[in-house]
């Protein structure tokens, strides 16, 4: 486990539980980002500047570490541009048909212990697990 | 001020995946290779990640649960109870695509601000993805309001 970071981990996870305490507490509006993105796209939606403004802060924070000597790399991401376009089709329409990812289902939804959200945090994590057991494993390298 | 407030709050998550690296698709990716758990190269650091977001928002939603939102009338709580095939069938696609990258939607985002090619092609595939499935939903037998009553899990 050489590239285990518990304590940046821990830290970082506590920051993400503040910010989904905080948005319930000023605005009631549960932190799943799948949610607050995909309501933009949604012609139906009359309440964009919410989410415009959350989505303004998750890039700013990144910006704001290499303004203090932290610049966050590119991340690496599969040669395939099909691959990557499949990939965000996929997450796109899965979260929204799902009504949730990580931050919605995975942290929310987990902590009110509801059990549609573990239900898909269980399915979400065991079918990435497998894909990149394939992936990695039987059809790459 | 619901804006700003906004605002401060998808800063202060931001800056969690920053903290946490999850905005390393090698990160995600090294916690999704169980492969890596008999050769010791697994990265158990998201489970610590949720574990500690868990445990924040766990404490905090009871705390604030009876309480009205500062700036709007009620807490849109997430009502729906139902395990159903949406649900299921939305969260396995989504975790193939997951697992295909190692970006869910937040890191999607995040990273944005590295300029990264490879992640404006995977953002506008996912903006994509989540429009196509709106309209699809409309011209579906679904009705939209009963689903909308149900959106606000994440």
């Amino acid at each position: 486990m050489a590239n285990f970071t518990p304590v940046s981990a821990a830290i970082g996870g506590a920051l993400i539980g503040l910010a989904a305490v905080l948005l319930m507490l000023f605005t009631g509006r549960i932190a799943g980002i799948s949610g607050i993105a995909g309501g933009l796209f949604n012609p139906r939606t009359d309440d964009r500047l919410w989410r415009l403004a959350f989505i303004a802060g998750l890039i700013a924070a990144p910006l704001a570490a290499a303004l203090i000597g932290h610049a966050v790399p590119m991340p690496q991401m599969p040669g395939s541009i099909i691959t990557i376009a499949v990939a965000g089709l996929l997450v796109g329409f899965g979260t929204r048909l799902g009504n949730g990812c990580t931050s919605g289902h995975g942290i929310c939804g987990i902590a009110r212990l509801s059990p549609r959200s573990i239900a898909a945090t269980l399915v979400f994590m065991i079918a990435a697990i497998i894909v990149v057991a394939l992936t990695h494993h039987v059809i790459g390298d | 001020m619901p804006a700003l407030a906004s605002l401060l709050c998808g800063f202060i998550f931001g800056s969690g995946l920053v903290i946490s690296h999850m905005v390393q698709t090698t990160k995600v990716l090294g916690f999704l290779d169980v492969f890596g758990i008999p050769s010791g190269t697994w990265d158990p650091s998201l489970i610590v990640v949720m574990a500690a977001g868990l445990v924040v928002t766990g404490i905090g939603f009871a705390l604030i649960r009876p309480r009205t939102p500062v700036f709007a009338p009620k807490g849109l709580w997430p009502t729906a109870t139902d395990i159903d095939r949406p649900l299921l069938a939305g969260a396995a696609l989504f975790g193939i695509g997951w697992g295909l990258v190692g970006l869910c939607p937040g890191p999607a985002i995040a990273d944005l601000a590295t300029l990264s090619p490879g992640v404006f092609v995977f953002a506008i595939a996912m903006a994509v993805g989540m429009a196509a499935h709106d309209l699809w939903q409309a011209r579906g037998s679904r009705p939209i309001e009963q689903k909308l009553a149900t959106a606000t899990d994440g």
